[in-house]
């Protein structure tokens, strides 16, 4: 790095910054969550178990989500659930929680045969690496889960 | 407090065959915000957030999501729909305030 002050520009990097906003959005993302705060285990179960009463069984359900997301701002998230979606057998409802975040619900999503597919889209914010944990109803009673870590770098650069 | 200039977009196709699945996609401009952000004084904003996301299908709804502080601000959502008849979508989007945001758009099913 360049320490010759005599071919320095005469603003400086830090006013560079403020001048473009780069450093009131990245305040602005660090104040978003505070890292203290996060949901603990105990409170993701609780909140998941008051959607969906039961012992879930892993499968079925699949999260789509970016194992690396650059900003925890904007995450896309889809979820799917394997499901024929018929009046026979369908997926009720879907609900989604976090263990990284202050408060640890996310979305429930209420779904019916006249859906034909069982994929919602959405997108969430994180406030720090953490496991997302999705839980599918469906229309038997019987209860569906999947997890995924997704790894964040808020404002970091990449990796 | 009530947010100004809150729109809403919808993507949804103008035709369709009858028992295809269609794909809508919806976003609306809100902050969503979650009761953990600090405006420029350090001063603590209230929670406001889009809490309910409903869509009917000529009256019958047919798709429900309840959204937390965890949302991103504008939220988009998307989901899928099986086209059976002619008619119109009806999308409402219900913040904390209680204020109501609605949407429709039409379909052809032949």
């Amino acid at each position: 790095m360049h320490t010759n002050s005599k071919v320095a520009p005469t603003l400086s990097r830090r006013q560079v910054i403020a001048a473009t906003g780069a450093g009131t959005l990245a305040a602005l993302i660090a104040s978003l969550f505070p890292m203290s705060a996060s949901a603990d285990p105990g409170d993701v179960k609780k909140w998941l178990t008051a959607f969906s009463p039961g012992t879930p069984k892993s499968g079925k359900v699949t999260i789509g989500a970016p194992d690396i997301a650059e900003n925890g701002n904007v995450v896309p998230i889809t979820l799917t659930v394997d499901s024929p979606m018929t009046e026979q057998d369908y997926v009720k409802s879907i609900v989604m929680a976090a263990d990284g975040n202050p408060l640890p619900g996310v979305v429930r999503a209420d779904l019916s045969p006249a859906n034909g597919k069982a994929e919602v889209q959405f997108r969430m914010r994180l406030a720090q690496t953490q496991t997302v944990t999705a839980v599918a109803l469906m229309s038997d009673g019987s209860l569906w889960t999947a997890s995924k870590l997704i790894k964040v770098t808020i404002g970091g650069c990449g990796g | 407090m009530a947010i100004q200039n809150v729109a809403s977009r919808l993507l949804v196709p103008s035709m369709a065959k009858k028992g295809d699945i269609i794909e809508i996609k919806t976003i609306i401009m809100h902050p969503m915000y979650s009761g953990f952000t600090k405006d420029q004084n350090g001063k603590t904003i209230p929670r406001e957030i889009i809490n309910t996301f409903t869509v009917s299908y000529n009256g019958k709804q047919v798709f429900k999501m309840e959204l937390q502080p965890s949302i991103s601000s504008n939220p988009f959502i998307s989901f899928f729909v099986k086209a059976d008849q002619s008619g119109s979508f009806e999308f409402t989007w219900v913040d904390d305030n209680g204020d109501v945001y609605k949407n429709q758009a039409q379909i052809t099913v032949t």
